[in-house]
């Protein structure tokens, strides 16, 4: 019998190498093609509307003269007379044409009253937003070591013991998924089934959602994405515009693709919440966090929601902390999942306050994340060990400096920062179906889709792992709703979902092909593994057979199995200590800035980052990951951010060309650590999307606080924010 | 984006006269990195595009009596590369700051210095002046104008390589219509300073070029005798071609260690190029020195306008101004 469980640390033939990705040179080349690439004959082009101002009623919608242009094939409204309007940018109704150049005539051509209503967009400043009732409590939660103790005298005996006691401020704005694929599909009708190629994070979740709208059962809708330009979180939904698309396609008997332009993909396609707090932190003279006082608010779009107080402060749970959150309503689209959702922007505005408790005792900032590792839970022991190896990596030690008692180079200062971030990552439901042909080649089913990360080349690993085969041998179909359903990519769960269906179907299917060819190797079924592609008696590498002939003796049809992870099953989940998957990762990153104080430019010297993810399937795409996370959090710490126009609601920099992103010559260096010790390999596979993504933001901000001695409060960190924090400390 | 009427003229002549036509909304194709998106977007819609890359005369560097003459669509590749140009790495410096080898191998010298305004507003469809100045004035003025912004344009001038050539005493030669029939006659040479090609527009009737309709840049002059120590300093926020925070030139003649002429005109501050007198003077008579460069900086911004937003702007451009004038006297300028 093959063993279902993984190999042992070191003993696999695959597993934990270093493996380009199979779909590596069709991406590089164009071959690949994405939902914006596919253009089927007579395909018509359908763009919407968008509303330019931020709040309004449609008193009319006039779409007459639109249906008369040239080129035009139909013309649909996706709001109605009476609706109101949220936000600037939002769809109001859709053209249908023969060319992009119509589709803009068709467009131009609607006519839309508007009634214009006040709006509010300012999610930085509770006041302002206090003012114009746009607030709403979002719950409060309080923590004391001295239960019994009244509540407010005890804070205040509290602080009045610390050692240190301060107040400060600290923010990140709302930033947005800015999917290089903006979101949208090309459908396409078949006697009356429909194809839609969308740009999706979900291929298994989302027919249900086209075929509802369009009274079909899902059975008749087949979506199809064999590769995404990006979803981060933002991609779940088919989104009204995938089912517009269906509709429109439909009604014209004609494939249409309908994708947002940039700035609607902006303005409508997803956005992370805003953070911001005020704090009193009192801590003793050892940095150890003793009381923790909070109110934080930020912004979600109209429903007002701010980050979740389940993570204030980030990872760290001081014996005494009270917390309490506010929501905002703003006329901006409403957020949706962004990698890692609360956890950034909880990690930039408290881990911040845990660095500045450094800076006014001060002390070593690393030494004080390292004091109060008490206070983390049971992974205190895994980040102590990750803040060692980061340390060495930095050379932190050797170049350390307090707070603003670093060398200066002219304008020039430099500093040290540091975060530790945590994230679950544990499997979702998946199926998976292995087929074994009579002529030796092997295939995988799944309702999965690699969304960048290399999930294609992960599969088709564990399938030639088990299999003991080659990458090569092994074709991995993924990206159709027509393959056994697997959920969702989101939440750093689809590594592990994928990984241990597949290496259930593929054992399951090795164990059939054992039973057919025992006779031949005289030996019991559960006698015989599978390597080097041979299937040969354990113990006894003499009596192999080669892999094509042993499925020659298959017979007719092909061995076909099924794997499956479903949540709530009991699995014989354990196996001599061994997991085929887990939840829950530590991880600790470092940066190393330099600052101009004559400019406020931030520059990214060197950015370490030590992370676990339980057993590495892939290290190379499992590095490139921690690399995009990494280039991802700088962008959030130093350059991206919606910027709303306070007098006309808009959000002015919905453009590429305004949206600042770092470049290639932005990044600085980054060194990546792959922590993976036996403790860590034998927990199985653990989801690695969002937990590099989460440390940047807090890591960035306090190198840069330690380069200058003064607090840049809020991200991003551009050079107007560094330079007038600079002039706020030197009245 | 309308549809529209393509002209791709092999002469100086053909183009003008397509481009002259009464009858028609025209605009000048040269790169297009921002033509193209402006009528993606709308805000620009041209009738007839005349593509101005295919004629050879307006290509090119070449040494004349007069001085260095660069046809203005010459890519801004080849002009970093020219070696008639090393004497004025002003040019160079900016074109290295368009931090992309797709825009310079792409974009044209015409098309750099005559680029329209990358304001937010106007961008989004809100006209120049985005309601005559009170869109800019109530809404966010974080990359706006930091001088001669108390009309309705508070936009900035989105060149990066006018500074240089106006320190340099560049002129442009521009190509008009015949005055009787602009279609056929033969048109008519002109030439000014490329600091007289801009204007501080007062109505949206105004672009913030004085050519009109039919007008076209053939060439930019770089005169004899004007050989100074010259740089161009910007302030960039990340790498990449968007437009910089501050674009400073300086032009030096340094005698015995004295500075003896001087010139220092800034990009991305005002509507128009900012020409800084008050900086010129400072240095003038004077070694260029942390002192003195700081000083002229100073200068340059002590009568600055900030709206509510930009009064980062300020420092930011003093700066710019202290480095460009270190760095055309070959010193040290200090930063990251």
């Amino acid at each position: 019998m093959a063993e279902v469980f993984w190999p042992a640390q070191g003993s696999a033939a695959l597993l934990g190498g270093e493996h380009n990705r199979v779909d590596g040179l069709a991406k590089s080349t164009g071959v690949a093609k994405y939902a914006y690439d596919i253009a089927p004959d007579n395909m018509l082009i359908a763009q919407a509307l968008s509303c330019p101002h931020a709040h309004a009623n449609i008193r009319a919608i006039d779409l007459t003269a639109a249906q008369n242009v040239a080129g035009v094939v139909a013309v649909e409204p996706l709001k109605a007379e009476g609706d109101e309007v949220r936000w600037e940018g939002d769809l109001v109704a859709v053209v249908a044409a023969e060319s992009e150049a119509a589709c803009a005539e068709g467009l131009a051509a609607i006519k839309v009253d508007y009634e214009v209503l006040d709006h509010y967009v300012d999610d930085a400043d509770l006041d302002a937003a206090t003012g114009a009732d746009a607030t709403r409590p979002a719950g409060s939660n309080t923590q004391k070591a001295d239960a019994d103790a009244e509540e407010d005298a005890e804070f205040e005996r509290l602080f009045g013991e610390a050692a240190v006691t301060f107040e400060a401020d600290y923010g990140i704005h709302v930033i947005t998924h800015m999917c290089l694929e903006t979101h949208g599909s090309t459908c396409e009708w078949n006697d009356n089934k429909l194809t839609s190629h969308l740009s999706t994070q979900n291929v298994s979740g989302t027919a249900g959602q086209i075929a509802g709208p369009l009274e079909l059962t899902a059975q008749d809708v087949t979506v199809h994405c064999d590769y995404v330009g990006g979803g981060f979180g933002s991609k779940f939904a088919a989104d009204a515009w995938g089912v517009t698309c269906a509709q429109l396609a439909k009604n014209t008997g004609r494939p249409v693709k309908y994708m947002l332009t940039r700035s609607q993909e902006l303005k409508n396609a997803g956005n992370r919440p805003s953070g911001f707090i005020h704090v009193k932190v009192g801590a003793k003279d050892d940095g150890f966090v003793n009381v923790w006082d909070s109110s934080h608010w930020g912004t979600n779009g109209p429903s007002g929601a701010p980050v979740s107080q389940n993570f204030i402060p980030y990872v760290f749970d001081p014996p005494n902390r009270r917390r309490v959150a506010t929501g905002i309503r703003t006329n901006s689209s409403p957020a949706r999942a962004w990698r890692a959702p609360n956890h950034p922007q909880c990690c930039a505005i408290t881990q911040t306050a845990y660095d500045d408790v450094a800076r006014h005792l001060g002390l070593d900032s690393y030494d004080v994340f390292l004091r109060n590792l008490s206070t983390v839970g049971e992974r205190a022991a895994v980040y102590e060990e990750q803040m060692k190896l980061g340390a060495q990596l930095m050379d932190w030690k050797a170049k350390w400096h307090p707070h603003g008692k670093g060398p200066k180079d002219g304008s020039v200062v430099s500093g040290l920062g540091m975060a530790i971030h945590t994230w679950g990552g544990g499997p979702h439901n998946s199926r998976a179906t292995c087929k074994i042909y009579p002529d030796g080649g092997v295939e995988v089913f799944l309702g999965s889709q690699d969304l960048g990360t290399g999930t294609r080349t992960v599969i088709g690993l564990v399938v030639a792992e088990t299999l003991g085969l080659e990458l090569n041998q092994v074709k991995v179909n993924i990206g159709s709703s027509e393959y056994p359903a697997s959920g969702p990519s989101g939440g750093s769960t689809t590594v592990g979902g994928v990984s241990e269906s597949t290496r259930r179907a593929a054992t399951a299917a090795l164990n059939e092909l054992f039973a057919k060819v025992a006779v031949q190797l005289e030996a019991n079924a559960d006698d015989l593994e599978a390597t080097g592609g041979k299937i040969q008696v354990k113990g006894n590498q003499n009596r192999n057979i080669a892999w094509k002939d042993a499925c020659n003796q298959i017979g007719m049809g092909p061995i076909e199995a099924q794997g499956e992870y479903q949540g709530g099953v009991t699995y014989p989940r354990d196996y001599e200590g061994k997991r085929l998957t887990d939840n829950g990762v530590a991880g600790v990153q470092m940066a190393e800035v330099a600052v101009d104080t004559e400019t406020g430019i931030v520059k990214m010297r060197k950015f370490v980052a030590v992370q676990d993810i339980g057993l590495i399937i892939n290290r190379k795409t499992a590095r490139s990951q921690i690399y995009g996370a990494a280039i991802m959090g700088i962008a959030y710490a130093l350059f991206e951010e919606r910027i709303m126009d306070k007098a006309s609601g808009a959000f002015v920099n919905a453009e590429l060309s305004d949206y600042k992103l770092p470049r290639m010559g932005d990044v600085g260096e980054i060194v990546v650590e792959l922590y993976e010790p036996e403790s860590e390999y034998n927990r199985g596979v653990i989801g690695l999307g969002e937990p590099p993504v989460i440390s940047p933001g807090a890591a960035i901000s306090n190198a840069v606080c330690n380069a200058l001695g003064i607090r840049v409060p809020v991200l991003p960190m551009t050079p107007q924010r560094v330079l007038e924090a600079i002039s706020a400390a030197n009245p | 984006m309308r549809p529209f009427e393509y002209a791709a003229p092999r002469t100086e002549a053909e183009a003008v006269g397509l481009l002259a036509a009464k009858d028609r909304q025209t605009e000048i194709l040269a790169g297009g990195t921002d033509l193209i998106g402006l009528m993606k977007q709308m805000i620009v819609t041209p009738s007839r595009v005349v593509n101005i890359k295919e004629i050879p005369s307006m290509q090119g560097v070449s040494q004349t009596s007069e001085g260095i003459l660069i046809g203005a669509a010459t890519r801004l590749e080849d002009i970093a590369r020219a070696t008639l140009l090393a004497p004025y790495p002003a040019l160079a410096d900016a074109i290295a700051g368009i931090d992309s080898q797709q825009w310079q191998a792409q974009s044209t010298l015409g098309g750099e210095l005559l680029q329209r305004p990358r304001c937010w507003y106007f961008r989004s469809g809100a006209g120049l002046l985005a309601q005559n100045g009170q869109k800019v004035a109530a809404g966010d003025s974080r990359f706006h104008a930091i001088f001669a912004n108390s009309g309705p344009a508070k936009f900035v001038s989105a060149t990066r390589l006018a500074p240089a050539l106006i320190c340099l005493g560049a002129k442009a030669r521009i190509l008009k219509p015949g005055k009787e029939d602009p279609e056929s006659d033969d048109p008519e040479t002109q030439t000014c300073l490329v600091s007289e090609l801009y204007r501080t527009p007062r109505d949206e009737s105004q672009r913030e070029n004085v050519l009109s309709q039919g007008q076209l840049v053939t060439h930019i002059l770089i005169p004899h005798g004007k050989e100074l120590a010259n740089a161009t300093y910007e302030v960039r926020h990340g790498s990449g071609p968007e437009a910089p925070l501050v674009t400073a030139a300086a032009a030096l003649r340094i005698e015995a260690g004295i500075v003896t002429d001087a010139k220092v005109v800034l990009s991305q501050v005002a509507p128009q190029p900012w020409n800084s007198r008050e900086a010129a003077e400072s240095i003038i008579g004077r070694p260029v020195d942390l002192v003195t460069a700081e000083e002229a900086g100073r200068m340059a911004v002590a009568a600055a306008s900030p709206l509510k937003d930009n009064r980062y702007k300020v420092q930011l451009a003093a700066v710019a101004v202290k480095r460009a004038i270190l760095k055309a006297a070959g010193q040290p300028t200090g930063g990251i």
